[in-house]
């Protein structure tokens, strides 16, 4: 509780005691709960929407108040991860951020830390994936690291992304495992809002110094990275796969750590919101949640028993947590921010697993692709079509059934139609991209 | 009664014989308490080029840095056949991440010896030619130009020899390979392509570029000790002949490597802040063709009829890097002052 300054103990006054609530952008707050975290050694390639997370980061570090820290321009995503890499395996505390495109550019040595058992953490400024390309919020890009072997923690609001990197390093270092925190692009990075950042004193008590499990070191030399054949790698993937579970334990042991010492509850596997007696649950991850909350108010306001779900933790995925969190209603809808082409929901697919044996009706609804907004109309409408049970097992909300047929009367027409992602904006006439 | 002279080629490959110099001056190999970073046991084939240059280069590294190093490996035969888990023929602390990011990794491991205060513990980083010149190219670059304190040790075969010999970057014209086969009208890799990568190194314009190759060894200790008296981005490249993938015999490795520099069809230079600063000179030169007539790889210039355009064709690339490297040119002749012999320059340490 926040007391009148003079009526602090001395201590509190040193800086290092300061916490101080601020209203700042998702990203500024972001580099500045990295930094508290002291990381040594930052690699850093700019994308948007991570942009001002580094370049938050770039100035702490060159006003020498994260110091020491190392901060590596390099020339590309995929060089960020191996530079991260290479100083995790040398015992440095490291950190990267990356979206989008830039993720799946790095994807190889993203496996990489994983497999070597890294604990690097690294934000995802969760962006859609191109072609077309969209510089605008979904969840395709991390989505597409489902089985990469790094954790991954969504964060719903700015304050838990704060509190998600901080709990982040503790998870990734006890785990020595890598961690992605996964927020959405310009929802939450780029919103400015009221948050409250801890003081470094707080931070240092809650995470230790990085003790490595691995380190290259001239006087005890290791080789890290050798070659595995058969005879070993069933056990060296199945250890990875057993330290995941481990992080079933560990995510909400910490966060019940960071709850008690920070007055916080952030680090949970899953976020039930009013779920005791719904008949339909809305599942889904991220900074959607908040609008989904409000409508599951509203229509619990009308007298519809209707819940929600968010997963905290999607790698580990919570199988039980989400089966006992499911288990008594009647259906589930499963709102997702990204698309497996040719199949439909992903974390459908995960919550289908979780509900093994339970007789429940599963809708996937593909929402807010490429930041298309997701609105309490749109999530009332889909909410009502849901409880009458008239909703697709898969659904586009929002989808614009009229300029996708349009395209594919005239992909049936037509042999050279065009790329189709310029037909479609020659359709709706929001561009200037005239056929005369 | 006569004196007996000094022979200096008593093995007939200009070397100098250990035992003819002062301890200090002796080959690091020489001596019983070498680091031998890269131990016996390993899996490389007979004769292998590589494994005999990353020995000798790591070695003197060891010893130039009293055991203070880490290496970074790239994918590749030299990754491959010293760390079949979970056995390692590694002696320092060694790390391979991936093909395309061993610079990276470098830059990465450079800077948490910084962060930590641990500027004592140097960084080697090393590849083959595909790992240098194509897959890690833009890695290696960016290493260089933000200038990390990383030696960048290219082991050059001039193919990819561990996934079968395929084409590379490096890979000479007329040179066989599995994707440049000798068959068609122009049989063998094509003219005019490749990458001349210690010159892109030069042009970086970072600290210390030098080439060298595994049939002059003292000269190959000699840079690599001499790299890490500097600091900063360094670039060694060793032609390092690989009998599987040159088609020549396990036991002519370094007569094969030595015929390359003789040849010039290898320049063999050093190079600071992107201007050379001592060429080894051709102390016997041959034509290209007796370079290349024992390897394989170049058996269709020969048979069956002797292609003489093509051999032509290399034989002005030498003659071009003759010229443009000075390769013939007297030490007095040439106004610099390269050293006079390759076994006796690894006398002169920094």
């Amino acid at each position: 509780m926040p007391n009148s300054p003079h009526l602090l103990p001395a201590a509190d006054l040193d800086p290092a005691h300061l916490r101080t609530t601020r209203q700042i952008e998702g990203s500024a707050a972001v580099a500045e709960a990295v930094a508290l975290c002291r990381p040594e050694v930052i690699a850093a390639y700019p994308i948007s929407p991570q942009t001002h997370i580094v370049e938050g980061l770039s100035r702490l570090v060159k006003t020498g108040r994260l110091t020491p820290c190392e901060y590596l321009n390099v020339e590309s995503e995929f060089a960020a991860m191996s530079a991260a890499i290479g100083s995790s395996a040398t015992g440095a505390r490291t950190y990267t951020a990356t979206a989008s495109q830039g993720l799946l550019f790095m994807v190889e040595a993203v496996y990489n830390a994983s497999g070597l058992g890294l604990p690097i953490v690294m934000t995802v400024a969760n962006r859609a994936i191109g072609a077309p390309i969209n510089i605008w919020n979904d969840h395709s890009d991390s989505m597409s690291q489902r089985d990469s072997g790094w954790i991954q923690l969504y964060a719903r609001t700015n304050q838990e992304a704060i509190d998600l990197h901080i709990q982040a390093f503790r998870i990734a270092e006890e785990l020595s495992l890598p961690v992605m925190v996964c927020m959405d692009g310009f929802i939450l990075t780029h919103a400015v809002e009221q948050v409250d950042l801890p003081s470094q004193a707080d931070v240092d008590a809650f995470l230790p110094p990085y003790e490595p499990r691995q380190v290259l070191d001239p006087a005890d030399p290791v080789s890290i990275g050798a070659m595995v054949g058969p005879e070993a790698f069933t056990e060296v993937r199945y250890l990875a796969h057993a330290k995941q579970m481990q992080a079933l334990e560990l995510i909400p042991q910490i966060g019940r750590e960071f709850a008690e010492r920070f007055g916080r509850d952030s680090g949970a596997l899953v976020h039930p919101y009013r779920i005791e007696d719904a008949d339909t649950i809305v599942v889904a991850l991220g900074s959607v949640l908040g609008t989904i909350e409000d409508v599951v108010d509203e229509q619990r306001a009308e007298g519809h028993n209707v819940g929600a779900l968010g997963i905290g933790s999607f790698r580990p995925f919570p199988l039980a947590a989400v089966r006992e969190a499911l288990q008594n209603a009647q259906r589930v809808v499963i709102l997702e921010k990204a698309l497996a082409v040719g199949i439909g929901g992903i974390v459908a697919m995960d919550v289908r697993s979780a509900l093994a044996g339970i007789q429940l009706k599963g809708y996937t609804v593909i929402a807010g692709l490429g930041g298309r907004p997701i609105t309490k109309k749109s999530l009332h409408a889909l909410l009502e079509d849901a409880v009458a049970d008239k909703l697709e097992h898969l659904t586009f909300l929002d989808l614009d059934q009229k300029l996708v047929d349009a395209e594919l009367e005239r992909q049936r027409t037509t042999r050279r139609s065009g790329p189709q992602a310029e037909n479609i904006l020659r359709d709706i006439g929001t561009v200037a991209a005239r056929s005369h | 009664m006569p004196v007996q002279q000094v022979r200096f080629y008593q093995v007939g490959s200009f070397a100098v014989g250990n035992r003819l110099l002062d301890p200090e001056q002796r080959s690091v190999q020489s001596d019983p308490d070498r680091s031998n970073a890269l131990t016996s046991g390993h899996r490389a084939c007979q004769g292998c080029g590589e494994a005999l240059g990353a020995r000798f280069a790591l070695d003197a590294v060891m010893a130039a840095t009293e055991g203070k190093m880490i290496a970074v490996n790239a994918t590749g035969c030299l990754e491959v056949f010293s760390t079949p888990y979970p056995e390692s023929s590694w002696q320092v602390p060694w790390v391979h991440s991936l093909f395309g990011n061993a610079p990276a990794v470098a830059t990465g491991v450079a800077a948490a010896l910084r962060v930590k205060g641990r500027t004592d513990v140097r960084v080697v980083a090393q590849g083959g030619d595909g790992s240098t010149v194509d897959i890690g190219f833009g890695c290696l670059s960016g290493m260089f130009e933000r200038g990390d304190d990383v030696l960048y040790i290219c082991y050059d075969n001039e193919a990819y020899m561990n996934t079968g010999v395929q084409r590379s970057g490096a890979t000479p014209p007329a040179a066989r390979t599995a994707t440049t086969q000798a068959v068609g009208d122009a049989p063998g890799n094509v003219f005019g392509q490749g990458k001349n990568l210690p010159q892109i190194a030069m042009a970086h314009e970072i600290p210390y570029v030098a080439t060298a190759t595994v049939a002059d060894l003292r000269d190959l200790e000699y840079k690599a000790t001499k790299a890490m008296s500097m600091r900063g981005p360094r670039y060694l490249h060793i032609l390092v002949p690989c009998p599987l993938g040159w088609g020549s015999p396990s036991n002519q490795t370094v007569q094969v490597a030595r015929q390359a520099t003789q040849c010039g069809l290898f320049p063999v230079y050093e190079a600071e802040h992107g201007e050379i600063t001592a060429t080894t000179p051709i102390r016997r030169q041959i034509p290209v063709e007796d370079y290349l007539k024992p390897q394989k790889r170049y058996a269709h210039l020969f048979n069956p009829t002797r292609r003489g355009e093509v051999i032509d064709a290399l034989q002005a690339i030498a003659d071009r890097n003759i010229r443009r490297y000075g390769l013939l040119d007297t030490p007095a002749a040439s106004g610099e002052n390269p050293p006079a012999a390759t076994g006796e320059k690894a006398q002169v340490q920094p």
